[in-house]
């Protein structure tokens, strides 16, 4: 930090009295571009993921084996005789076999039309608000048996762009569940070991080095293997985030730790002491706050890591199981090369997977700069 | 030093003994156990699942298998494995060899590529190039390995077939001469230590830019300029010597995650490595090969954190310990 800023905090302190913490922290994050641009992603995704059945054509399980590994993109906007229609339609497609590569090749049966519908009322049920809520409503459909695949097909005939909404119920919600379990440990295990000292500190210090020790992947998959095999997706949800918070809260723990114990020998804590200010009001009014931004900031970092644990682990086929999609699961079939090669649009769901990473890395980079204490009160853009 | 060295293995060495009876606990707690897997093997009786579970030390307690396991660990015997009847070692051996080499090329590849951009991008600073690196990076942070795998996989080995798919070997390589050999394993190395670079390059190279700036700001880099230095000479020997000196740290830690850092990248590509045969051993519960794989991640995990601690006293003379 350059010494020009020295003058500029007191005027604009002076400026500003009556900011609160919290209100400095919001303005210093909207200042950061790309931190608002991951938030504004961010609330998308979890606004679509919360109607996912109203966004999504067909239920994440509505299967039609005849379009198995349906391309993608068959909407059309001109008929065969080059007329162009203002609603887009598919048509029915069937498909013939390459005589010599035995290879699936589609066709177009351009007689009939399908138009795609805006508030389309499905035959089959589908679910919104994490399945507690049935509906027949889409915000846009064909009528069957037309099938609109705007991102393609999986091998049983489902639409990916379905499932893939379908799939943020898990992998949007994950790293939240994960994240928080993992930081109320770090903050009650860290903050006890920090504040009591002694023989517990050390045992619970000894424990985190000993969970941050050994190899991350070959626990998990230890782990997940003691799971009960006859478990349903939802039990099967929550053993993952459990072990995936299993290993990760070690880490909170000890950072928070270190952070109790400076902040308990720190000026403004034995200042407050030598004011006569209780412990419990010091703990909550001095050390926590103190803490809490930091946790905040490495939550939001620490997102993504569930989110990956996740989808590494159900791909490799040690997590959310089929029918039920996850963003990690519906790679599963990528990793063949050969079916692969034929159908690229598997990986699409591997672009939703970074989308969100990257947005959450974005938004935790601007919650870290926007709690720096350095800039807090700062009038001008954060220097390097 | 050298008993702050012998105290931290000691350290180590409970630490393992712990880790291993988490491991050996959880594993007993999972449902099922290799001699479920043999059930389905038609050919088997009654009669010789009991002599085999008897064989294996599986009819007897929990705690007694685990402690029958730590006495021949103790004395250096990893046990038999289950699944392929021939000792772990044997077994291990040669997996271990594959994800060494794995590891030790993309390290090697890693901080070939992510050091020079970091100085480029510092010396750069702020013009477009270094913007562009700093783009990049961050992409490359957001950028999940199995993805960067899948892809590279469809492009080079599905669509161009110009590299093979997975695996470490191709079909013929026991017919190759020795070059003919070592091109073949190449070719294989490729996309995944290109996947493993791109993971790592993106971080190191910020770290770096951030040490050289923060290096180049000091009074005796201005001294150095202001007595006429040529620049190259400013920097690649002033300024660099120091910025690289915090780096030696992490060049510590990337060692600890040899052994299990590439894990699940070795099950996607199918590379014959210990991440991949932990997979299968977990499947397969062939409790022996699972538990010397743990082993070996944790002990590599734990020699890596002592190698960063050891090496930051060598390199930093204001750093020792008692």
């Amino acid at each position: 930090m350059p010494e020009s800023t020295e003058n500029a905090p007191q005027t604009a302190a002076s400026a500003q009295k009556a900011m609160s913490p919290w209100a400095m922290v919001w303005r210093n994050l909207r200042r950061h571009r790309m931190a608002m641009l991951a938030a504004k992603v961010l609330l998308v995704m979890y606004g679509v993921m919360l109607f996912d059945g109203f966004f999504a054509p067909y239920y994440y399980g509505d299967e039609s084996r005849l379009h198995s590994y349906h391309p993608p993109f068959n909407l059309r906007f001109f008929d065969s005789e080059g007329r162009f229609h203002l609603r887009p339609f598919v048509y029915h497609s069937g498909y013939e076999f390459d005589p010599v590569t035995m290879e699936r090749i589609w066709v177009e049966e351009d007689d009939k039309a399908y138009p795609v519908q805006l508030l389309y009322r499905s035959e089959k049920p589908t679910t919104i608000l994490f399945g507690l809520v049935e509906t027949h409503w889409h915000l846009f459909g064909v009528e069957s048996p037309g099938r609109l695949y705007l991102l393609g097909a999986d091998f049983m005939g489902r639409d990916i762009f379905s499932r893939l909404l379908f799939a943020a119920r898990i992998s949007l919600t994950i790293g939240l569940v994960g994240t928080a379990i993992a930081l109320t440990l770090g903050l009650l295990i860290g903050g006890t070991s920090g504040y009591l000292g002694g023989t517990w500190d050390n045992l619970i210090q000894r424990f985190c080095e000993l969970l941050m020790l050994i190899p991350g992947l070959y626990t998990l998959m230890i782990l997940y293997n003691a799971l009960p095999a006859n478990w349903s997706s939802v039990e099967l949800y929550f053993g993952v985030v459990a072990i995936l918070s299993f290993i990760g809260w070690a880490g909170l723990a000890r950072i928070i730790r270190g952070m109790v114990l400076s902040i308990k020998t720190s000026d403004f804590v034995m200042a407050a002491r030598a004011a006569g200010v209780p412990t419990r009001q010091i703990i909550v009014r001095h050390v926590l706050p103190s803490t809490l931004s930091y946790a905040i900031v490495s939550a939001s970092l620490s997102i993504p890591a569930y989110i990956l644990g996740e989808s590494g682990l159900s791909m490799i086929g040690m997590g959310i199981q089929e029918p039920v999609p996850s963003w990690g699961n519906m790679l599963q079939r990528g990793m063949n090369v050969t079916e692969l090669s034929r159908h690229p649009w598997l990986l699409w769901s591997g672009v939703a997977i970074f989308i969100t990473v990257m947005a959450f890395n974005f938004l935790g980079d601007g919650l870290r700069d926007a709690f720096d204490p350095r800039t807090i009160g700062l009038k001008g853009k954060k220097a390097e | 030093m050298g008993a702050y060295i012998v105290r931290r293995i000691l350290i180590a060495l409970v630490m393992l003994l712990v880790a291993s009876a988490l491991g050996f606990g959880i594993m007993k707690l999972s449902p099922g156990d290799y001699i479920d897997m043999l059930k389905m093997d038609q050919r088997e009786t009654p009669e010789s699942l009991a002599a085999e579970t008897e064989r294996l030390g599986l009819d007897k307690p929990a705690i007694v298998q685990y402690g029958t396991w730590l006495w021949r660990l103790v004395t250096l015997d990893l046990g038999e494995s289950f699944r392929y009847r021939k000792p772990v070692a044997d077994v291990l051996g040669e997996r271990l060899i594959n994800t060494l080499i794995l590891n030790v090329v993309s390290i090697a590849v890693t901080w070939a590529v992510a050091v020079p951009l970091g100085i480029y991008a510092s010396v750069h600073q702020y013009k477009w190039s270094d913007k562009l690196l700093s783009g990049l990076s961050f992409v490359g942070m957001s950028l999940p390995g199995f993805f960067v795998a899948l892809v590279l996989m469809w492009i080079f080995a599905g669509k161009l077939d110009v590299l093979p798919a997975g695996g470490l070997y191709g079909v013929n390589y026991d017919q190759l001469d020795f070059w003919g050999k070592v091109g073949d394993v190449g070719r294989h190395l490729i996309i995944p230590v290109v996947v493993l670079a791109i993971g790592g390059l993106a971080g190191l190279q910020r770290i770096t830019r951030g040490n050289m700036l923060e290096v180049l700001r000091q009074q005796y880099v201005t001294t150095a300029r202001a007595k006429g230095l040529p620049e190259n000479r400013v920097i690649y020997r002033h300024a660099l010597r120091n910025a690289i000196n915090p780096l030696i740290t992490i060049f510590g830690y990337s060692f600890a995650a040899l052994f299990s850092g590439a894990a699940l990248l070795e099950i996607i590509l199918s590379y014959p490595g210990l991440g991949q045969m932990m997979y299968e051993a977990i499947l397969a519960k062939d409790e022996p090969l699972v538990m010397a794989g743990f082993m070996m991640g944790a002990a590599m995990l734990l020699a890596g954190n002592l190698l960063a601690d050891v090496l930051l006293a060598v390199a930093d003379p204001r750093i020792s310990y008692h």
